[in-house]
């Protein structure tokens, strides 16, 4: 057992400071991206309208603007996008029902593209937030007894530190990028985090049966020792899997149209992120944690016989 | 010795597979239910107050809701309508592929409450005065109007007889459709006729006793007396439903996202079938048949369990396509592993397979928390997003799991890929001596 591949030797656990210390600096940036910028809120979680208009030709916001102050509606803000032959109008209010009316019949006659109109009352919105809040809560605690039960607590604990990690830089990456936060992006975070768990399981999974293998973990090297050597087995297969995900990402990023862009991008920054936590951050965790809890057992009877 | 029954089974399944993939996969595509994001539509979240003061909502004045709603929908046509009570007093209802949005909105909240009032808006009939499902349209010197059938005659008779007494202009029968209080006719009458909120009001000036009513409208247009007909058949929905959140899409949007995620889907699935194909070879070759068959698989369940394919939905069709790569990665990696610690192919194979499969099944089973959690507390679109993404665990599992298990078994087993690791992506160099 020492030759070829396993040889690439890669110490991961010594230098975990320096892993811990990047991401601690990036998730710091973050927050303070997110405390700045703060976040695009669609009109999901901000509550008002939202239109969507389309035309053959090239659009121009003081032309949507007019076509909509004709109707007696002021918009809040009109953009464009897709290459202009889109365009975005925001409302601070709800739109009712004759006034979507009203939209539709005006621009579907204009441009013979009937515009897509969504509209969210405050109510709404702040339930929306709410149940994706409990939604991530509750997957929390169910991933971590699962984990807690087919491995152990610290590693459950660990595994939930690594997906908040996840989920936290795609939310500060919107903020950074100001890309509109909708619904969509809560099933992306969502996504991730269940990939970033099982990412992280994988790994877990093979420290486990390394940890078989092993006489006696008796220090926090030995424990080091079977992390280093778990994580260049899982290696290959790490990259490997990421990668062909990032395929599919990547190709609904640039493909996929506006509709699923935000849905995409988010994904891809996830999937980037869950590699690197599962790989650098999750075991070395789990591995300090351990070395503390080799260490307490090793001095308890120690200081019961004082 | 090669045993060549094996190899020639693995082509024979493989034929099959392509010949009934080949065959139905036209008609399965067409099955598939697209969600009003793909094919236009819209969808609108209702909050809900029952109609008369001092009602409770109850579980039952819901359901009758939704079965009123779903009454008028049938008129317009609507193949896939879906209506579901969302909390204590909400109703979501979802429209994809509806031709006249403006129009289905526009029936679907009205509360179609026919009532007959005095000039001084004091209500003497209802919609409960009516024969239920008996309104229809007929026409009155070639007028379209809508004719509606009494219960009781001597009630209309008795209405009729004070009304015709009054001295004009209050010798009239004021029909409202959905009065709301405050409401006034003689408010009303004096603004120009298109903007009235009653129906008509016409003059009494005898007795009426007949059974029937005809209601003639402020000239209906023949589409206005058919959808009022239809209403007043449909019934009186026994609340008031209030927008809350609405999303509409139209049809070209829809089309637009459906062509261009379905092609990103193309592109993403070919770069993973070649990066499979180049990384691992003929275990690569097999992963490619078992992703394809599993991308096939999910659209059949998916139109077995008659759900609807949204645009998150594809986007966790195609992680689901990352999910059951990964299986293979896994099983393939751990492969090589054995052979390269010094394990014959046949028992590099066996081990690879029994040692990998607690490893996936673990990183299945968290992923499946975390599905099903979205699932019950995502609504519409996430919620669609979790189907697709459970299914895909669930599918994935089987095809990546145990079907390639079984066609690599076959060249395994038939002793032809013996002594050639080259085929599994490792070099003779990297092998341990034992």
């Amino acid at each position: 057992m020492s030759s070829k591949v396993r040889d690439i030797k890669f110490d991961f656990v010594k230098h975990r400071n320096k892993f811990f210390a990047i991401s601690l600096a990036l998730i710091v940036l973050g927050g303070l991206a997110i405390a700045i910028f703060g976040l695009n809120l669609g009109i999901d979680f901000s509550s008002g309208s939202r239109v969507d208009i389309q035309s053959d030709s090239t659009l121009t916001t003081e032309e949507v603007t007019k076509e909509l102050e004709e109707l007696g509606l002021e918009p809040e803000s009109v953009t464009l996008a897709g290459g202009g032959e889109m365009a975005v109008a925001a409302f601070k209010d709800e739109l009712n029902k004759d006034e979507v009316a009203e939209i539709k019949n005006q621009f579907t006659d204009l441009y013979e593209i009937e515009p897509s109109i969504s509209t969210v009352s405050p109510d709404v919105a702040v339930d929306l937030a709410k149940n994706a809040f409990i939604a991530v809560a509750i997957a929390s605690v169910g991933i971590i007894l699962y984990v807690a039960l087919r491995f152990e607590w610290l590693q459950g604990f660990a595994a939930i530190v690594a997906l908040f990690h996840d989920a936290f830089f795609i939310i500060a990456v919107f903020s950074i990028l100001q890309i509109e936060v909708n619904i969509t992006f809560i099933a992306a975070v969502l996504t991730i985090v269940g990939y970033s768990i099982n990412d992280t399981i994988v790994t877990f999974d093979r420290i486990r049966e390394n940890m078989k293998f092993e006489k006696k973990i008796k220090t926090f090297d030995d424990v080091a020792r079977v992390v280093n050597k778990s994580l260049v087995q899982t290696l290959a297969r790490s990259i490997n899997t990421v990668l062909t995900v990032v395929f599919a990402a990547l190709a609904l990023t640039i493909f996929g149209g506006e509709a699923i862009r935000p849905f995409a991008v988010a994904l891809l920054i996830g999937l980037i992120a869950g590699t690197y936590s599962s790989i650098f951050i999750a075991s070395q965790l789990w591995a300090v944690w351990k070395g503390k809890q080799l260490k307490k057992k090793k001095f308890a009877p120690v200081e019961s016989e004082v | 010795m090669v045993k060549k029954g094996r190899i020639v089974a693995f082509f024979l399944i493989v034929l099959l597979l392509g010949g009934l993939i080949g065959t139905t996969v036209m008609g399965v595509t067409k099955e598939i239910k697209l969600g009003l994001d793909l094919q236009g539509g819209f969808e609108v979240l209702y909050e809900v107050t029952p109609a008369q003061e001092g009602q409770e909502l109850s579980q039952d004045l819901l359901n009758s809701t939704v079965s009123a709603l779903y009454k008028r929908i049938n008129v317009l046509g609507v193949s896939e309508p879906r209506i579901t009570i969302e909390g204590e007093d909400r109703i979501r209802v979802q429209l994809a592929g509806v031709k006249d949005q403006n129009q289905a909105r526009e029936l679907l909240s009205t509360q179609a409450e026919l009532t007959f009032r005095t000039t001084d808006d004091k209500e003497q009939m209802s919609g409960a005065d009516l024969k239920e499902g008996a309104a229809k349209v007929v026409f009155d010197n070639n007028q379209p109007v809508v004719q509606v059938t009494l219960k009781n005659p001597e009630k209309f008779a008795n209405i009729t007889r004070e009304i015709s007494q009054l001295p004009p202009p209050d010798n009239r029968l004021v029909i409202w459709l959905d009065y709301e209080e405050g409401d006034s006719y003689q408010e009303e009458v004096t603004k120009p006729a298109d903007e009235q909120k009653f129906i008509s009001d016409p003059a009494v000036r005898t007795v009426l006793s007949q059974n029937t009513v005809v209601i003639s409208g402020p000239p209906f247009q023949l589409e206005e007396a058919e959808n009022l007909k239809e209403l007043l058949n449909a019934g009186s929905l026994p609340v008031q439903l209030e927008e809350i959140y609405s999303t509409s899409v139209g049809a070209q949007f829809g089309e637009q996202s459906l062509n261009k995620t379905v092609l990103a889907g193309f592109i993403g699935i070919g770069l993973i079938f070649l990066f499979m194909l180049f990384y691992y070879r003929l275990p690569g070759a097999i992963a490619v048949i078992t992703l394809s068959v599993y991308i096939y698989l999910i659209l059949v369940v998916f139109n077995w369990m008659n759900a609807v394919l949204t645009l998150p939905g594809i986007a966790a069709l195609i992680l689901g396509v990352g999910m059951a790569v990964d299986a293979n990665i896994i099983t393939y990696e751990r492969i090589k592993e054995e052979i390269r610690s010094g394990k014959s192919i046949m028992s590099a194979f066996k081990a690879g397979g029994r040692r990998s499969f607690t490893t996936i099944f673990d990183a299945n089973i968290t992923t499946l928390i975390a599905a099903g959690v979205l699932f019950a507390y995502g609504t519409s679109s996430v919620k669609g997003f979790a189907v697709m993404l459970i299914t895909s665990i669930v599918v994935s599992f089987l095809t990546a799991v145990w079907g390639s298990r079984i066609l690599l078994g076959l060249w395994v087993k038939s002793r032809a890929l013996n002594k050639k690791p080259g085929l599994f992506g490792v070099k003779e160099s990297e092998i341990d001596e034992l």
